[in-house]
This record gives structure tokens, C-alpha cells and sequence, in this order.
């Protein structure tokens, strides 16, 4: 279930519509994440605030959206551009792989949420194949 | 045994009480065909299915689409044995029907990716934390009955 060229043009024609909102739907994404499935609250043990709303919240959906949106510009090569992120996330983050397929969903949620119109069944699985694929390149340092 | 506060039974009769079932119905079901191509096995005999555009303007996919949504309203109305009101449906879904379990989780995605679309800034987290837990006690009631 690899990207082809229509995927590709997809997610970059799509992002290119998005990417001026990334910060909000990030934190909007990592939020409906803790609330949607509270046993992701496990890796921000860390924070006091765990909250939905929380500044620590908002600020980490930035982060992972843009990391996102880095991988939309290296979407020819995944696993090579993401290589210190898997790194990161295998030795020293060791979020269960799992846990990918739920953000990708929450992401998936946001993005209907707020782009009904743009977000027709064909972007779905252009984006939904797009999140798969970054998930596998994060996981690939894993074992 | 599933335990609903009062919060999460509004919830789910408000969003079954305002849905819009030959809208939302099909869209659930072509989404799901499109976004998952290998659950158009279970409908060979619809008609074309060769492209999203064909799947989209099925009339034969949005009749279904709209029969599946109403499958759901047993289940609003009795929230607290879905497990035994569905236990007919889990035997026909498994042995005349044949599907894979795991395709009422597919599904599942897609009606709520339709929901948040039509419902859009007011499809709150609390709320689609609600919906899913809805939708996964009714799936894992679909699936109760295959052996």
C-alpha cells in the first residue's frame, strides 16, 4: 500500500490548502487524541497539566504537525527523511507503534472537521495512505 | 457491561435524533469503499464500482448506505444491551453474509469522519470520544457471534 503519483500530488495539493492552519490542527489532533483514547495520556506523565486545552497540549501538537508537515516535503523519501525522527521516537520517545494509527485517525478527524469541503473521500485515502506511510518510517528504527 | 452516564446517552439520541440518514448514509458507505478498496468485494453485485465517481453515484451503493445507517437505530434505542439486540444481525453478518469483522471497525472510521464533517467545530472532542465508544460496542456486538 505504497504511495503512487496521484497519492503524492493529492497530499501536496491538499497540504498546500492546509498548511496555513497546521499549529491549530495539531494541537486540535493531540487533543482529541487524550480525550478520544485517555491511555495516550501515559507518555505526558511528564506534564502536570494534561488537560485537552493545556499550553504543554497546544504547544506539543505544534510540534508533531510539524513534523507532518516536514514529511509532506520529503514524501519521496520517507524513510530517509524521517530517519533522526525514527531514531528519536524508537530509543529515547518509545511510543508503541500503535499509538500512530489513533493520531493519524484523530488527525484524520480534524481535517474533516474543519475542511469538509476539501476533504472528499478521494484526499481521505490519499492522506490516510500518506499518515500510514510516516508511521511506518517512524517505526522503522524500532527493532 | 457497558455503563453510559446520562451525558453520553444524550449524546448519542441528539446526533441520531438530527442525523440526516439519506445524506449521511451513503457517504459513510462510499467512503468506506473508496478509502478501503477491498471492501468492495462485498458488493459485487451492485453495479460499477470502477472508479470513486461510480462508487459515489451508485444508486444502488446509496440505497444500501442509507439501510445500514437505520441498522444503527436498535442500538440507540436500546444502549443498554446492544450485545443481545444485535446477536441475530452478528449471526447473518458471519454466516450468510460472510464479512470480516475487522470491516465494521472500517466502517465505524468512516461514519465518524462523515459525522465530523457534517458537524464540524461542534463534533467536540467529549463528543466523538462518545460516538466512538458508541460505535465500538456496536462492532464488537456485530462481531459477537462469529465462531
Amino acid at each position: 500500500m505504497s504511495l503512487n503519483k496521484t497519492d503524492k500530488e493529492r497530499v501536496k495539493a491538499f497540504w498546500s490548502k492546509v498548511a496555513g492552519k497546521a499549529d491549530a490542527i495539531g494541537a486540535e489532533s493531540l487533543a482529541r487524541l487524550i480525550v478520544v483514547y485517555p491511555q495516550t495520556k501515559t507518555y505526558f506523565a511528564h506534564w502536570k497539566d494534561v488537560s485537552p486545552n493545556s499550553p504543554n497540549v497546544t504547544k506539543h501538537g505544534k510540534t508533531v504537525m510539524g513534523g507532518v508537515a516536514n514529511a509532506v516535503d520529503k514524501i519521496d523519501d520517507l524513510k530517509g527523511g524521517l530517519l533522526e525522527l525514527s531514531e528519536l521516537h524508537a530509543f529515547t520517545l518509545r511510543v508503541d507503534p500503535a499509538n500512530f494509527k489513533l493520531l493519524t485517525h484523530c488527525i484524520l478527524v480534524v481535517l474533516a472537521a474543519q475542511f469538509p469541503a476539501d476533504f472528499t473521500p478521494e484526499v481521505h485515502v490519499a492522506m490516510d495512505k500518506f499518515l500510514a506511510a510516516v508511521a511506518r518510517a517512524l517505526a522503522e528504527k524500532y527493532r | 457491561m457497558v455503563v453510559w452516564s446520562e451525558q453520553e446517552r444524550s449524546i448519542i439520541n441528539s446526533i441520531f435524533a438530527s442525523l440526516d440518514y439519506d445524506d449521511i448514509g451513503p457517504k459513510a458507505l462510499c467512503r468506506c469503499l473508496i478509502v478501503y478498496p477491498w471492501t468492495q468485494r462485498y458488493f459485487g453485485g451492485f453495479g460499477n464500482l470502477y472508479n470513486a465517481e461510480a462508487i459515489q453515484t451508485n444508486p444502488n451503493l446509496a440505497a444500501h448506505g442509507i439501510k445500514v445507517l437505520h441498522g444503527l437505530d436498535r442500538a440507540v434505542k436500546n444502549m443498554d444491551n446492544i450485545k443481545a439486540t444485535y446477536a441475530e444481525l452478528s449471526v447473518m453478518h458471519s454466516e450468510k453474509l460472510h464479512i470480516d469483522p475487522d470491516n465494521f471497525r472500517l466502517l465505524a472510521d468512516c461514519l465518524t469522519i462523515v459525522i465530523a464533517a457534517k458537524m464540524g467545530s461542534a463534533f467536540t472532542p467529549e463528543i466523538q470520544a462518545t460516538f466512538q465508544k458508541f460505535l465500538a460496542v456496536v462492532v464488537s456486538a456485530l462481531g459477537k457471534q462469529y465462531h
